[in-house]
């Protein structure tokens, strides 16, 4: 067997009040692809920045190449052929993409050689990067290809990637694990990080599953099964959702060749959008970020004005409301954002449950607040949809992510609405509280409401959706029933080929 | 003809004269906002720079010891800021306009036995020949080495912006603090040693007022120039050049309604007195409008950084 490039030892790092990690140890073989698989608080973050030099571990040790490696700042982790590729991308917007390389790097070379690198670098992995472009104007896809890139140039014995997968289409999944199997190859070992599981199957040689801070198993993906992956992760046995058989109604909301400019400089306009919601149905919408997801979110929502007859919710023109009238007339939403668009951060969850129910549960009476009967909602959605928090009055910012997504969906929910649009309703949720949320609109679905889910996370759309659609740089594409898709037929349609193939269908 | 009265060299000249304490204000409060930090305090530092530095000049007799003093001066008082808005935490709305407040007090107090004294001459640098070219000469080479120096300085800010490793790192830090942290860039530091040289630069900006546009020390004395060298920053998007163009209209619009002024014109002085302030944003709202250019912004102006992990 040949020497483990990183060997961890025992290593353990507590924050006030949480052991992010306890005791975790493992080995990563040269040329690995190691796979890092946990829910979100499993301490998977914290472990690869202890890796990396942004955190000191309180006790253990790590061991790279038969040395001791005690990183104190990520320059020493890169001196030493570390190199980690973010999840929330570590890239500036208004530099080009040749400076954002730069700042990545120890000793750059001059601008004009690195670029030239750069093409090199990236044509050789099949990941096509034009040096001189601004990052601000990049897709998500080539941004993470920037991030790449950046590591690549440093010649790396560990690259470490956080997550890289959320933001891209299955085409471009296919690309990156070419570029990583190639690497492997090359000898460089990769720590993979990921909760989606058949990822980790079909690319990793070996996954260590962490929980609660504590290494569970160290095993090889490919013996196991997804579900045992999953159970091992949770350390419970998980139930898909139900989707009782349920009769579709009337339209309930439809949208007819509406076309909106972005209210954002760096967003995307929509283009002709045209669709149809009926009563019990559940219509997901897949695409990368960055295609108008926020922006069919707004128009939806009425924080974006349309013409009025261009949507029209139970067959009367709403596009001239705002989100109060739609919501009175029965339409809710939840957009993506969880702090700041869909809870106010520093607001107590009572005066956020105010925020958006106070028109539907008539929470304000002649201009003042009935606090009792607000405090009273916001108990009520604490306790039916499990909202793990020490109260009412605690602050928005201070839930967890998943915590704080059951709430921001359950108060809309509770509202009974006729029509609720959400989007990215699981975003960054572990997988419990992600089926909670799940059956939660499904079970709103089988009592007569349209649904509509906007959601990168395509496993997530063919678990709930019955009709599917996919938005593409602002466009729609024609809905089609879910039940059949294929992944194929899905990344086609997210990259912008689903009309053709549905008129090469019709044509047939 | 009342505009044959003012003689263009001399205007130019004056201009330059009048345009180079805004100038040096504005062009370190540039770096600082490219840093990621909006000091609101520019005035305060300015006018602190103006008094320490006139003090010094008068105590030692050498203006160019008291221009050092001066920087010292508006360090001191960009610490300060540093101190509450990188280490507390506190809001840096709030704080600068603090630091301005408590740097007029603060200076109206230190400055108390020096109103109406005349500070030691700052010699014009000797240029030779170049003096003696006409027109021109008259226009651009018959001032002292503090206006040669500022330009100078708007040619190094922009270099070391665009050019240098160390200014790229700054634009990152105020680009997106979150992402320069987790590369491994002191953001902090960054941030302080920026704040300092905005401190640096207003001082010197204010002692100019002082020591050689005015040149005497009253309470007050730099009326608004920090607040405008802070509006100078945002309408010319951030860059060097466009805030010095903009220094310069400014200068010039105040020298030709003084000259106006003189002249005898049937405009009332208020309206004069308001113009300079009126056109140069009017000019430099107009020019930073076009599509776009408002993303010149730096992505993280403004936002507090904690390294929470």
């Amino acid at each position: 067997m040949r020497m483990p490039l990183l060997r961890l030892e025992g290593l353990t790092k507590a924050y006030p009040g949480v052991v992010a990690n306890d005791d975790v140890s493992f080995e990563i073989g040269t040329g690995q692809i190691h796979a890092l698989l946990g829910e979100n608080g499993a301490g998977k973050s914290t472990l690869v920045k202890m890796i990396y030099g942004l955190v000191k571990p309180d006790k253990g040790s790590m061991t790279l190449r038969g040395q001791s490696f005690a990183p104190t700042q990520p320059s020493d982790a890169r001196r030493n052929g570390v190199a980690m590729v973010f999840q929330h991308f570590s890239l500036f917007d208004a530099m080009d993409v040749a400076e954002n390389v730069a700042l990545g790097m120890e000793n750059p070379p001059p601008l004009r050689d690195l670029a030239r690198r750069i093409r090199d670098v990236s044509e050789d992995y099949g990941l096509p990067l034009d040096p001189s472009r601004l990052v601000g104007e990049l897709s998500a896809g080539e941004r993470q290809r920037v991030e790449i890139v950046r590591c690549l140039l440093q010649d790396p014995k560990l690259l470490i990637m956080d997550e890289p997968t959320s933001v891209l289409t299955p085409q471009e999944v296919e690309i990156l694990f070419r570029t990583l199997r190639k690497l492997s190859s090359e000898g460089t070992s990769i720590l993979y990080i990921s909760h989606k599981l058949e990822e980790i199957r079909a690319l990793c040689d070996e996954a260590t599953i962490l929980r609660g801070g504590r290494k569970i198993a160290t095993c090889d993906p490919r013996e196991k099964s997804a579900r045992e992956l999953a159970e091992l992760m949770v350390g419970q046995v998980l139930h898909p959702p139900e989707r009782p058989a349920r009769p579709v109604g009337d339209v309930v909301l439809s949208v007819d060749k509406l076309s909106l400019k972005s209210n954002n400089p760096f967003g995307t306009s929509l283009k002709d959008i045209s669709f149809s919601l009926r009563a019990g149905e559940v219509l997901g919408i897949a695409g990368v970020a960055g295609n108008g997801q926020d922006e069919l979110l707004l128009m939806l929502s009425g924080e974006l004005l349309s013409p009025s007859a261009q949507v029209q919710l139970k067959g009367l023109p709403v596009g001239h409301l705002g989100p109060n009238g739609r919501r009175k007339r029965g339409l809710v939403s939840a957009p993506e954002e969880r702090l700041g668009h869909a809870a106010a951060p520093d607001m107590s969850l009572t005066s956020n449950a105010l925020l958006s129910a106070s028109e539907r549960k008539g929470l304000a009476k002649n201009g003042f607040i009935d606090w009792p009967a607000t405090e009273a909602f916001a108990r009520q959605i604490i306790a039916r949809f499990d909202v793990r928090t020490p109260g009412t009055h605690v602050l928005a910012r201070a839930l967890s992510g998943g915590n704080l997504q059951k709430f921001v969906i359950g108060r809309e929910i509770e509202l009974d609405p006729d029509v609720i649009v959400v989007n990215q309703p699981t975003w960054g949720v572990d997988a419990a509280a992600a089926a909670t949320i799940r059956q939660a609109l499904l079970d709103l679905a089988g009592k007569g409401a349209g649904v509509l889910v906007i959601s990168q996370d395509l496993d997530e759309l063919l678990e709930v959706a019955d009709s599917f659609a996919a938005l593409n740089e602002g466009r729609l594409t024609a809905v089609r029933p879910a039940r059949g898709l294929t992944v194929e037929e899905i990344g086609l349609m997210m990259g912008g080929a689903g009309d053709m193939h549905v008129a090469h269908e019709a044509s047939a | 003809m009342i505009l044959g009265s003012i003689n263009p060299a001399v205007l130019l000249a004056a201009l330059m004269v009048a345009a180079t304490p805004i100038l040096l204000a504005a062009i370190g409060e540039l770096v600082v906002e490219k840093a990621g930090v909006l000091n609101l305090g520019v005035e305060g530092m300015m006018i602190m720079g103006a008094c320490v530095g006139f003090i010094v000049a008068v105590n030692t007799g050498s203006p160019i010891i008291g221009f050092f003093g001066a920087a010292l001066g508006g360090v001191a008082l960009s610490l300060l800021f540093a101190l509450l808005t990188q280490a507390l935490m506190t809001n840096q709305v709030a704080s600068g306009l603090a630091l301005t407040l408590f740097g007029l007090g603060l200076t109206a107090l230190l400055g108390q036995r020096y109103v109406g004294i005349t500070p030691p001459r700052t010699p014009k640098l000797d240029l030779g020949p170049l003096s003696d070219i006409p027109f021109l000469g008259r226009a651009l080479f018959t001032h002292d080495i503090v206006v040669y120096l500022t330009i100078a300085l708007v040619g190094a800010v922009w270099w070391f912006l665009k050019y240098s490793r160390a200014g790229m790192i700054l634009r990152a830090v105020g680009e997106n603090h979150d992402a320069a942290h987790a590369l491994g860039y002191h953001v902090k530091r960054v941030r302080v040693l920026a704040i300092m040289f905005g401190g640096a630069c207003a001082g010197l900006g204010g002692a100019y007022l002082s020591l050689i546009r005015v040149p005497q020390w009253t309470e007050g004395m730099t009326v608004g120039a920090g607040w405008i060298a802070l509006a100078l920053v945002v309408f010319a998007s951030w860059r060097p050049w466009r805030a010095m163009a903009g220094a310069y209209l400014f200068g010039g619009v105040v020298v030709l309604q003084l000259n106006l002024q003189a002249a005898g014109v049937r405009i009332p002085v208020e309206y004069l007195s308001m113009s300079p302030y009126l056109i140069t944003i009017l000019v430099l709202v107009i020019i930073s409008s076009g599509k776009g250019r408002s993303l010149n912004a730096p992505g993280s102006l403004n936002k507090p950084f904690h390294a929470s992990s």
